[in-house]
């Protein structure tokens, strides 16, 4: 299963001030474990809100909003995407990453939707034949 | 914390730091068997001691050196300290002290080696597919036994006798905790990479609704493979593997339609496939492609994987250069399945009477005799080029030799729909 780690923005990430070569540092190490484990999917740190924008969605209409936005606390400054085997693993794993800013904040957790929440419940029967017309595809079409 | 958070804790902590753990004791003991078993002893004892104590700031270290304190008392005991163990023996308890000391460890390139001599040694050719593949899953994906039963359908006696005899055999064949040598290593590799396909296969052939453990092996076989990576950046068919699952499994959503039937890769939407899992797994392959000249088998299946992902619906598919990686495939393998494949591919780049021309040049391969897609294949070419009668009979040839009560219905639908 895949959990999407936010990062929230601080007064700091919000007026663009960048983290320390020492941070940088320890979050690199703390990267190549999560790569190292095979666990890291993806992960990217986001520039302040004000080089970002907002649409607003009011029935048909759009309205463009350009930042920087107010409500630092509700802002994110970066994400990963972990495959684990287990919401106390994605905790574990969150639990060993460098601090990521020097005032308090709070790291979230958040499950991504599988495969399986979207799929109809398959019987057994239909599971054999799915394994047996795996067989076919790869005849017919080589993977 | 809670009592059952913390539990979920120290679970989560030892999954997370039981390959390297058990890794690093089996260089100290030299067999995986006792190691597992001072691994063990650690994960008990910090069951025991942290929901009162608290969970330490760096559980993996805690779990490590106690593993290490374990394993040293044993040595001791059984007077098995030599100068070379007693040095062991003092890097350790300086461990036991500073667990600052084990994180730089656990950074350090030996932690690498050390997993590889365990992906290596769970891995063995002394050791059948079944034995293998429960062992890495065991040792190296920290699943239980109980987990591993469920997510083979097998009873857990049988899985746990598996691994008894499994750790037996290597200790009776008296496999050293070693890297392998040079004039084995592809073949040791060979074998790694083959358990790790195993998993993923099992998990992939049943993917389908709540099945959720079966996609747990697909997801666990992924892993392995990134891990791999990891430590074999530099293995061109590592690369390759990591290629093929990542292009495999950014399928998983499109394989299945709304009443659970499964979908033919040519029919799938690909809207439905993961945008994520394809570019990894290109990203992967160019690795793999960059770092030799002549690809192996699991790069060269990425490749034709790769094909079917870059075009954004089945008429852009590249077949020509489909072809060519199957010509490259069918060299390497001598499979007369791959060799049909390579038909079907050619037939799709230069049409049906090509390659139904090369159908025929192996439609008496003994592997094949009693195989019910070959007449199956040879029904689709036939029927493509209008030659429907012997089309139909080639069906009702495919419908006879399938065992399957379903897929004959299916055969002997479309042949009555060609009528």
């Amino acid at each position: 299963m895949r959990f999407m780690v936010i990062v929230k923005a601080t007064k700091d990430s919000e007026a663009g001030v960048m983290p320390g070569q020492d941070l940088l540092e320890e979050m690199g190490r703390y990267n190549e474990e999560l790569v190292k484990a095979g666990v890291l999917l993806a992960g990217e740190g986001l520039q302040s809100s004000a080089s970002g924008a907002r649409v607003r969605f009011e029935g048909k209409k759009r309205t463009v909003i350009d930042g920087p936005f107010g409500e630092t606390k509700e802002l994110i400054a970066g994400f990963w995407i972990l495959q684990v085997r287990s919401l106390d693993e994605a905790i574990e794993w969150v639990r060993r990453m460098p601090n990521p800013h020097p005032e308090t904040t709070e790291v979230e957790i958040r499950q991504v939707f599988e495969d399986a929440d979207f799929a109809p419940v398959a019987t057994p029967g239909q599971m054999e034949r799915e394994a047996r017309l795996r067989a076919q595809v790869e005849a017919a079409h080589g993977s | 914390m809670s009592s059952g958070r913390t539990e979920r804790a120290i679970e989560a902590a030892w999954r997370i730091d039981a390959p390297r753990i058990i890794a690093a004791i089996a260089r100290m003991t030299g067999d995986v068997a006792t190691a597992e078993d001072f691994a063990q002893d650690a994960l008990v004892a910090a069951l025991r001691s942290w929901p009162e104590q608290g969970v330490p700031d760096n559980p993996g270290a805690w779990l490590m050196a106690t593993a290490k304190r374990r394993a040293i008392d044993h040595l001791r005991r059984g007077r098995m300290l030599d100068r070379k163990h007693e040095q062991v023996a003092y890097d350790a308890d300086q461990a036991t002290t500073s667990p600052e000391s084990d994180l730089h460890d656990a950074l350090d390139n030996d932690v690498g080696d050390d997993l590889l001599r365990l992906i290596f040694t769970a891995c063995h050719p002394v050791l059948s597919a079944e034995a293998r593949v429960a062992l890495t899953l065991r040792l190296l994906g920290g699943l239980t036994t109980e987990e591993i039963a469920r997510a083979f359908l097998a009873p857990v006696p049988t899985v746990a006798q598996r691994i008894v005899r499994a750790k037996r055999t290597l200790a009776e064949a008296h496999v050293p905790f070693e890297m392998p040598r040079v004039a084995d290593r592809a073949e040791r590799l060979g074998s790694v990479l083959e358990v790790v396909y195993l998993i993923f296969n099992e998990g992939y052939a049943a993917t389908t609704g709540r099945e959720w453990l079966r996609t747990d092996l697909c997801e666990e076989a992924l892993r392995l493979a990134r891990v791999l990576a990891g430590l074999m950046p530099d293995e061109s068919e590592v690369l390759g593997l990591v290629a093929l699952l990542e292009l495999q499994a950014s399928r998983n959503r499109a394989r299945i339609d709304r009443n659970g039937d499964p979908v033919l890769l040519m029919d799938q939407d690909r809207s439905l496939w993961n945008r994520l899992l394809i570019q990894r797994g290109l990203a992967a392959l160019d690795r793999a492609q960059m770092l030799t000249d002549t690809l192996g088998p699991y790069t060269l299946q990425a490749a034709i994987a790769a094909c079917h992902a870059r075009a954004h619906t089945p008429e852009q598919t590249d077949w020509v250069r489909i072809v060519a990686l199957y010509d490259a495939l069918t060299e390497l393998t001598q499979s007369p399945v791959v060799a049909l494949n390579r038909a079907v591919a050619v037939a799709m780049a230069y049409g049906a009477d090509a390659g139904l021309e090369l159908v025929e040049d192996i439609a008496d391969e003994p592997a094949l005799r009693g195989y019910h897609l070959l007449p199956a294949v040879r029904a689709d070419l036939l029927h493509r080029i209008g030659r429907d009668a012997e089309a139909i009979t080639e069906l009702e040839r495919a419908a006879a030799m399938t065992k399957n009560e379903r897929e004959r219905t299916l055969l002997l639908d479309r042949a009555a729909s060609w009528r």
